[in-house]
C-alpha cells in the first residue's frame, strides 16, 4: 500500500512534521477532529472532554478490554481556528513525558481532498528520540495491536 | 563531545538518505557517490564517514578503491525502528478517513 503518512524528523531538531493528505474535502477532515464521537472512533479513546475553541481544554482516556483506563491525555486548546488550524498541548498523565506543542495545520487541496500537516515541538532532542522510539519500544501500538485483533479473528 | 552517533540521527538528514537510496541497488566508491550530488566532495566524505561510524554503511577494497555498500542488518533495524510510530499515525489517519467518507455517505 502506498504510505500516505510521512514523518519527517530532521537530526538534531526537537520538532518533527507528520503529513498526511486525506481523499476528503477540508470540512470532513476538520470534522474528524472536533466531533466528539468520530474523535474517539478514529483515535480508539474515550474523550472526557473537548473544548474546541481558544483557551479550551481537552481530556481524553484509553482502555484496556477489562475497562481498566490505562492512559489519560490532556491539554489545552491555544488557537481554534476552523477548517484552518488547532494549536494546542499535549500530555500523557502519570508518564516522566514532559508536555509537548502541537501546530495542526489543515488545508484545502481540491474540492475533494485535502492536507493535514502535523508539526510536535518536544521539549528536547532526547524527549523527541524517545517518543519516536516510544511505540517501537513498548510496542504499545494500540491500533495496530487493535488490527491484529481483527486479523486473529479471520484466522 | 560524544562522539558515538545515533543511528537515528543519521538518517535525519536528507542528503544521506539520499546516499543510501543510492546505495541500495549498488556498491559504489566515494568519488562515484560524491558525482551524484552537488554537494562539495568533503561534505559528502562527511557523510560517509557518519553513516560508517554507525555501520550502516560497509567498506570493501577492491584492488586500489574503496567501495561503500549497506549494511542490511543495520538498514533492517532502522527501518523497523521509525516505522512503528509511522505506522501508528498512518492507521489512526485510514481510520479517520474511513469514518468520515462513511459519515458523508450518511449525510448525502
Amino acid at each position: 500500500m502506498e504510505r500516505k503518512t510521512k514523518i519527517d524528523a530532521r537530526e538534531g531538531k526537537q520538532d518533527l512534521v507528520i503529513t498526511r493528505e486525506f481523499d476528503l474535502p477540508l470540512e470532513l477532515l476538520f470534522k474528524a477532529y472536533v466531533i466528539p464521537e468520530i474523535v474517539e472512533q478514529w483515535m480508539g479513546t474515550r474523550v472526557v472532554k473537548l473544548e474546541c475553541k481558544p483557551h479550551g481544554s481537552w481530556q481524553y482516556e484509553t482502555s484496556d478490554k477489562q475497562g481498566n483506563v490505562v492512559l489519560r491525555t490532556n491539554g489545552v486548546i491555544h488557537e481554534f481556528v476552523p477548517e484552518q488550524k488547532i494549536t494546542r498541548t499535549f500530555q500523557m498523565e502519570n508518564t516522566p513525558f514532559p508536555v509537548q506543542l502541537e501546530f495542526l495545520v489543515f488545508e484545502k487541496l481540491t474540492g475533494e481532498t485535502s492536507k493535514l500537516t502535523m508539526q510536535i515541538v518536544y521539549k528536547s532532542i532526547a524527549d523527541r528520540d524517545a517518543m519516536l522510539k516510544l511505540p517501537f519500544a513498548q510496542g504499545i501500538n494500540m491500533a495496530h495491536n487493535r488490527l491484529q485483533e481483527v486479523l486473529n479473528t479471520l484466522k | 563531545m560524544n562522539l558515538r552517533r545515533d543511528v537515528f540521527q543519521a538518517i535525519a538528514d536528507p542528503t544521506r538518505r539520499a546516499i543510501l537510496l543510492l546505495l541500495a541497488s549498488q556498491s559504489l566508491t566515494a568519488g562515484a557517490i560524491a558525482s551524484n550530488f552537488d554537494t562539495a566532495r568533503p561534505t559528502v566524505s562527511k557523510h560517509l564517514s557518519i553513516l560508517t561510524e554507525c555501520e550502516l554503511l560497509q567498506q570493501e577494497q577492491t584492488g586500489r578503491e574503496i567501495y561503500y555498500h549497506l549494511n542490511p542488518v543495520k538498514m533492517k533495524e532502522i527501518a523497523d525502528f521509525i516505522e512503528p510510530f509511522r505506522e501508528m499515525w498512518d492507521d489512526r489517519f485510514n481510520k479517520l478517513e474511513a469514518i468520515m467518507k462513511n459519515y458523508q455517505a450518511k449525510k448525502s
